[in-house]
C-alpha cells in the first residue's frame, strides 16, 4: 500500500466533513495539561551539503566497514547484500508496509508476509512462523513467554551462553511478572552445562542458543529429549540463521520453538539496529504465539487470497488477555530478509553458509599454526574464542590504529574470561584480510 | 441472531449468570454454554480446555472460547475438579453452535461443595434474567 501525506487542503476537507474548525479543535477533548503548547526546540534545518558535512564528521569517528575490518559477530553479522534485494525493498508499495488490517487494499504486502513466513518455516524446520517481531533478544523473551503459558508452569532455565544482552532482556521482560529465571551454567568444551537438566521439576522452558555465544554448536537433540521427558519445551535461539544453511536446523532437533535474529539474511548492520525477530514454532502452540500472522485463504470466488489470521489471539481483540502485547511486525525487515533468502534460495543459503564455514575455519588454524589458543575445541560456524596471551588489550589497540577491530573482549560479559576474545568471519573477509590480521597480531 | 423465544433452554439443567450450563449426572456434573451464549459469539472456532485432573473455585476462568468475532473465558458455576473434557471440540468445535446441550458439552466435573449446585437458576429464572438484559 501506498504512503499518501495529507495535504493542507486535505486536513482542511476532512476537518470540514467531521465538522472541526482546526486540528487543535479536533484534538480538545485532550487534556490541556498533557498537550504541548510551545514550539518544539529543535535546531536550525540543515542545507543538503551542511548534512552531508555533519555525517561525514560523525562517521570518522565510528569504526565502521568498509574502511574498518571489523572480526566482530556477536550478533551482528556483516554479509554482502544482493542488489535485487535492496532494489525491491525501495519500492514505495514495500517501504510502506504498515500493518496490513485491510485485505482488499493489500493482497501484495500480505502475500509478501505469507511468503517470509514460509521461508522462515523452512529455513528453521518448523511448522509455522509469525509475521516477525522486533528483534532476537524480543523474540526469545515473547518464546519463554508463550511456553509459560503453553505449560502453566512458571519457572525457565536459560544457558549462560544465550547472548548476555538476550538475557538481560529476558530480566526486564520477566521482572515484574515473578517468572523464575534459573541459568545454566556452561562447561569448559564451550557448550552449555545440561547435566543439571534431570534435576529440574516443573520448568516451562529451557532455552539454548546453537551456535551459542562463544560459536560453537550445541547438542540441541539431547537438551529436546532430556527436557521433553520433563514435560519442559526447548526454546532453540539463534543470533546467526545463517548456520542453518550447513547445521541442522532447531526444528529437526526437536525445538517447540525457535527465535532469534534475522539481521544477517539481507539486513544491513546499521549500528545494532533495526534489526528482526524470527518466531517460529510448531502448529499445535500456533494460539500461544505472539505477534502477527498471515494465512492463505480464497476468496467468494475461489479466488486465492491473505489475510490476517488468529487476530483473536492479539491485543486489539483479546485486551489484557492477549497473548503478547506485541500487535504489530517489523515489516520492512521482514520483507528485506523474504528478497533475500529468495534471492539466494535454498542451494545459495547453502553454499553462503559454507563459505562462511571454510573462512571461519581458515583464520582458525591460522591462529593455532601462529601459537594463538583457541580454548573451545568443538564444532563451530562463523564465530570462535581465541584466547590471547596477557597483555592482548594492547594488541587490539595497536590494531584498532590500524583499522582492524580484533574481536570482541569477552571479560565485561564474563569476567572469567579475561583476554579471550569473541573472533567472526563471514563471506566478507578475503584471505589476505585474516593472513593480514595473523600477522599484525603476532608481530 | 436469535431472538428469547427462539432460544432453546432445556428444562432439566441449571443456568449460571455467566450463561453456562450444569447437567446433573449422577455423582458428577457436566458444563457447557447455553444457547444464547453460542448465538451471541457467533461461529466458534475453538475451545479451550483445562486438563483433566485441575481444581477449580466457583468462578474461576477454566477455558475459553473462540468465535470469528471474538474470545470469551469460560467462568465455572460450581466448585470442583475436573473428571473429563470433551475432546472431540478439539477438531470439531462447531459442536458448541450445532447442538450445545449434547454433544457441545464441555467439561465434567466432581463438585466440589454440591450445596452450590443449588444456587444456579432454573430454566424461568435463567429466562427472566435473559429478558431483563434485552
Amino acid at each position: 500500500m501506498r504512503y499518501l501525506p495529507h495535504t493542507e487542503e486535505d486536513i482542511k476537507e476532512m476537518l470540514q466533513t467531521v465538522g472541526s474548525e482546526s486540528l487543535d479543535a479536533l484534538f480538545s477533548m485532550i487534556p490541556e495539561n498533557c498537550r504541548r503548547s510551545e514550539d518544539m526546540n529543535l535546531p536550525e534545518s540543515l542545507t543538503e551539503w551542511e548534512l552531508d558535512k555533519l555525517m561525514e564528521n560523525l562517521s570518522n569517528d565510528i569504526a565502521a566497514s568498509p574502511e574498518y575490518k571489523s572480526f566482530v559477530g556477536a550478533g551482528s553479522y556483516e554479509h554482502y547484500i544482493p542488489a535485487s534485494a535492496q532494489y525491491l525493498l525501495s519500492r514505495s508499495e514495500f517501504v510502506t508496509s504498515y500493518t496490513p488490517y485491510q485485505p482488499e487494499m493489500t493482497q501484495g504486502t500480505l502475500q509478501a508476509i505469507y511468503e517470509y513466513q514460509t521461508l522462515v518455516s523452512r529455513l528453521l524446520g518448523m511448522e509455522v512462523a509469525n509475521a516477525s517481531i522486533y528483534d532476537g533478544a524480543s523474540a526469545l523473551a515473547e518464546a519463554l513467554l508463550m511456553s509459560i503459558r503453553i505449560t502453566r508452569k512458571n519457572k525457565v532455565a536459560v544457558s549462560q551462553l544465550v547472548h548476555p544482552l538476550y538475557r538481560q532482556v529476558i530480566k526486564t521482560y520477566f521482572k515484574p511478572s515473578g517468572y523464575e529465571i534459573v541459568e545454566l551454567p556452561y562447561l569448559e568444551s564451550g557448550l552449555t552445562d545440561i547435566s543439571g537438566l534431570k534435576d529440574l521439576e516443573d520448568f516451562a522452558a529451557v532455552a539454548v542458543q546453537s551456535p551459542n555465544f562463544f560459536g560453537c554448536i550445541e547438542d540441541l537433540h539431547t537438551v529436546g529429549e532430556m527436557a521433553h521427558e520433563k514435560k519442559t519445551l526447548l526454546v532453540a535461539a539463534f543470533t546467526e540463521p545463517l548456520a542453518f544453511g550447513l547445521f541442522k536446523s532447531p526444528g529437526s532437533l526437536g525445538a517447540d520453538i525457535a527465535c532469534g535474529e534475522g539481521q544477517s539474511l539481507g539486513i544491513p548492520q546499521a549500528f545494532g539496529g533495526p534489526a528482526l525477530g524470527l518466531f517460529a514454532g510448531k502448529l499445535k502452540y500456533v494460539r500461544h504465539m505472539p505477534g502477527r500472522l498471515v494465512g492463505e485463504t480464497v476468496d467468494r470466488g475461489g479466488k486465492r487470497g491473505y489475510v490476517l489470521t488468529l487476530a483473536t489471539r492479539e491485543q486489539h481483540i483479546r485486551r489484557e488477555k492477549a497473548t503478547s502485547n506485541i500487535c504489530t511486525n517489523n515489516s520492512l525487515c521482514a520483507l528485506a530478509s523474504a528478497m533475500y533468502m529468495a534471492s539466494t534460495g535454498g542451494t545459495g543459503i547453502r553454499s553462503l553458509a559454507r563459505l562462511n564455514y571454510d573462512k571461519s575455519e581458515y583464520l582458525k588454524s591460522a591462529f593455532r599454526n601462529a601459537g594463538i589458543g583457541i580454548p573451545f575445541e568443538g564444532a563451530t560456524f562463523n564465530e570462535f574464542v581465541v584466547k590471547l596471551s596477557g597483555g592482548s588489550r594492547k594488541a587490539y589497540d595497536r590494531l584498532l590504529k590500524k583499522k582492524i577491530i580484533a574481536g570482541l573482549d569477552l571479560a565485561p560479559y564474563y569476567s572469567e574470561l579475561e583476554n579471550h576474545y569473541l573472533f567472526c568471519v563471514t563471506e566478507t573477509k578475503s584471505r589476505a584480510e585474516m593472513d593480514r590480521l595473523v600477522q599484525e597480531m603476532t608481530s | 441472531m436469535k431472538e428469547i423465544d427462539e432460544l432453546n433452554l432445556p428444562e432439566d439443567l441449571n443456568y449460571a449468570e455467566d450463561h453456562e450450563w450444569v447437567l446433573r449426572d449422577g455423582d458428577t456434573v457436566k458444563i457447557g454454554i447455553s444457547d444464547y451464549a453460542q448465538d451471541q459469539l457467533g461461529d466458534i472456532v475453538f475451545v479451550e480446555l483445562p486438563e483433566v485432573g485441575a481444581v477449580f473455585n466457583k468462578g474461576d476462568e477454566f477455558g475459553t472460547v473462540e468465535s470469528v468475532k471474538a474470545v470469551s473465558e469460560l467462568y465455572i458455576p460450581i466448585s470442583g475438579e475436573i473428571t473429563g473434557i470433551n475432546k472431540s471440540l478439539e477438531d470439531s468445535p462447531e459442536l458448541v453452535n450445532t447442538d450445545p446441550y449434547k454433544n457441545g458439552w464441555m467439561v465434567q466435573v466432581k463438585p466440589g461443595n454440591p450445596d452450590e449446585l443449588n444456587e444456579l437458576m432454573n430454566r424461568n429464572a435463567y429466562l427472566e434474567m435473559l429478558k431483563g438484559m434485552e
